[in-house]
């Protein structure tokens, strides 16, 4: 489903990825964890387009489609979803009408008609049910006033909404309890099959007790310096990145 | 000829064909001598550093457009908010069009400028607020010796008008360039509410250039709403004066919708004279190509315990142009004032330009005052987090100056207002959003 091939990026000139390999299938979960400033968010900004990265060298394929010159939302209709690490807030956009403009611009971009408002309200109350979200809280403005909590919850209920074919969730455990954390994992366990992946992108092993990864990956210095199944999760959790910097510096 | 010296030879003409009225003829004669005096206002001036008259002046305006054409309701029914039963006062290059009108003397009086002046019945409202509120500046001043044509609307006390009154200004373009000075007088009595929609259409490509003023009087407990929407062509200048008086306890409330015209000048002024007074005064601008915008405010606390809120937002595209410049004045008695004033701005251009100016002159000690005023970009962060929803760079952005404009559209307590709102933004951004505000 994604094949990233020797992928460079950089931002203002200042080189972030430096040759990165990975090669995600349908149903597979995969993890990339690595010591703050290694790249992580970058390589999850860079698969869904964020246009102040520029690509150096080396390609992304999405379903054997070069995404490189796509557009952030085409990439989306395409079904790659980012859950952000730190979800922006838009006063004066409900998180209802939100979701309905980007759910029918999508179907838009795929020839689809609009949905019809039922089927809307129905699917917003499926999915809102999944997440634990109440009611009221759709009516609200997007992110505004939401505790850290709130907002990956809603990241994980627009998710949900838009059955993305690849979910990257950026450091998505960051800023919650552990009931959220409960919750919002149950999700994504909930939404996933054997038609989709997932990329959990972290800087610890708490989330992966959740959501549990098929193939580990250690990202530093722009370069993924190590791969293993769900052990090196623990490994890393017990003893740090120091051996691995150790290793790679070696 | 220059259009100053046009206009003080019209007058003499005009002067000649009025009724023996020595009250009004004798404010219309100072009024001309005071224009004669003063001119046309020019950058030197503080009050029009950023707002140049130049380019609408040098246009040769017919002062007195002839008859109109008559227009049919299906024609220009767009130009109003058409799915509510409301009042219509409507004039057409100047003259009013009865057959598009819905007046009422049903316990109030929605009519006529010209029967109000003429008829001895509606004296006495004339002598005690025609001209009290409106200042002696070179443009009302030119606007009060042409006075002869307008919206008339007294609503008596205790007396809740069921459906809004909208005034409607349209110009034909029969002839090349018309000059149009239409006078509203608005008197709404004790403990009464009333809702105003006003709106400036040209028909045509040809020039425009109205100088209006409009006098509103909220005496106590008073409660008028008044809407200004402005989305005329591009060669159609507005210079809208508008002058409210309130007494005590009463609550008004101004929100200009701004998003087309050559160049649009809005002088808004409140006076509190009274305690416990509300008044609101809030704007959306949303204007691209050469199009220019000035906001020139005043809210004078006259009086302790009021409260004032402004909030202006602006959205500048292309070469616009905008002006905000709101001053705020608070008279040494008026204590336990709260006065607010908020002007945001976003410049989506690199070649547009505003220009935004606070003014407190603050003469008490126990006040609340606040004052902000952004001048900003499209947040990308935000940009980026929509498009990765799928919601393509076009929607995008117009869903950021929504919610941008959001604050402003809360308080329109009409709902066809809003839609109507609604439409032409999303228009003016060429896109189809599925919602309302």
């Amino acid at each position: 489903m994604l094949k990233i091939n020797d992928l460079h990026a950089s931002v203002d000139d200042k080189s972030i990825l430096k040759g990165i390999n990975l090669e995600i299938k349908a149903g597979e979960v995969h993890a990339i964890m690595g010591p703050n400033g290694s790249g992580k968010s970058t390589l999850a900004s860079v698969v869904a387009g964020k246009e102040e990265y520029e690509v150096t060298k080396g390609n992304i394929i999405f379903n054997g489609e070069d995404i490189e010159e796509l557009a952030a939302e085409e990439r989306a209709h395409k079904g790659i979803f980012l859950s952000f690490q730190y979800p922006v807030e838009i006063p004066g956009v409900s998180v209802t009408n939100f979701m309905k403009t980007a759910i029918n611009e999508t179907r838009k971009a795929k020839g689809l008609e609009e949905m019809p408002a039922k089927d809307m309200l129905k699917l917003i109350r499926e999915k809102s049910e999944l997440l634990e979200i109440d009611r009221k809280f759709l009516s609200r403005s997007l992110n505004e006033g939401f505790s850290g909590g709130e907002k990956k919850r809603n990241e994980i209920f627009q998710m949900a909404m838009l059955e993305p074919q690849l979910a990257i969730l950026d450091e998505t455990d960051s800023g919650l309890d552990i009931d959220a954390l409960r919750i919002v994992a149950n999700g994504v366990n909930k939404l996933k099959s054997k038609d989709n992946a997932v990329l959990v992108i972290t800087h610890y092993q708490r989330l992966l007790d959740y959501i549990v990864p098929d193939f580990v990956h250690v990202l530093y210095n722009g370069r993924i310096v190590k791969s293993g199944g769900k052990e090196l999760a623990h490994e890393l959790e017990e003893k740090g990145y120091d051996w691995i910097k150790e290793e790679v510096n070696a | 000829m220059d259009l100053k010296e046009k206009l003080l030879s019209s007058f003499l003409v005009f002067e000649n064909q009025l009724e023996d009225d020595a009250y009004l003829n004798d404010l219309r004669n100072d009024a001309i001598k005071t224009f004669e005096a003063k001119g046309f206002p020019s950058k030197k001036e503080e009050a029009w550093k950023y707002t140049s008259l130049n380019s609408i002046l040098k246009e040769d305006y017919s002062i007195f457009p002839k008859q109109e054409n008559s227009i049919e309701f299906s024609d220009v029914k767009k130009y109003f908010i058409h799915d509510i039963d409301s009042y219509k006062i409507v004039f057409i290059d100047g003259k009013y069009s009865s057959h598009l009108s819905q007046t009422t003397h049903d316990g109030m009086d929605i009519c006529l400028m010209s029967a109000a002046m003429a008829k001895p019945k509606y004296r006495l409202i004339i002598e005690n607020y025609f001209n009290k509120a409106a200042t002696k500046d070179s443009l009302p001043s030119l606007n009060t010796a042409f006075s002869s044509e307008g919206a008339y609307i007294h609503i008596p006390k205790n007396k809740m008008v069921a459906k809004p009154i909208q005034i409607i200004h349209f110009s034909t373009g029969n002839e090349s360039a018309i000059m149009l000075q239409p006078r509203n007088l608005i008197v709404v009595d004790e403990n009464s509410h009333v809702q105003i929609i006003e709106r400036h259409q040209s028909l045509t490509d040809n020039a425009v250039l109205t100088n209006a003023v409009t006098e509103i009087f909220a005496n106590k407990r008073a409660i008028v709403d008044y809407y200004k929407i402005q989305n005329d062509t591009l060669n159609a200048s507005l210079i809208d004066n508008t002058f409210i008086n309130q007494q005590r306890e009463s609550v008004a409330s101004v929100h200009t919708f701004s998003f087309g015209g050559k160049l649009v000048r809005n002088n808004l002024n409140f006076y509190q004279n009274g305690e416990r007074i509300d008044s609101t005064l809030k704007g959306i601008t949303i204007i691209g190509e050469k199009q220019h915008v000035d906001h020139n405010t005043l809210v004078h606390h006259i009086e302790p315990n009021c409260e004032s809120h402004q909030d202006y937002k602006g959205i500048f595209g292309e070469n616009s142009t905008g002006v905000f410049n709101g001053k705020i004045i608070v008279n040494k008695e008026a204590q336990k004032t709260n006065a607010f004033q908020a002007n945001n701005n976003i410049l989506v251009s690199d070649k547009a330009t505003i220009n935004t100016k606070p003014q407190l002159e603050i003469f008490a000690d126990d006040v609340k005052c606040s004052h902000g005023c952004t001048i900003g970009q499209l947040d990308e962060s935000a940009m980026f987090y929509m498009r990765s929803r799928g919601i393509p760079e076009k929607e995008a952005k117009a869903l950021l100056m929504y919610a941008f404009s959001n604050n402003v559209m809360s308080s329109v307590k009409i709902p066809e207002i809003k839609q109507r709102i609604t439409k032409i933004i999303a228009a003016k951004l060429g896109v189809n959003i599925g919602f309302d505000l």
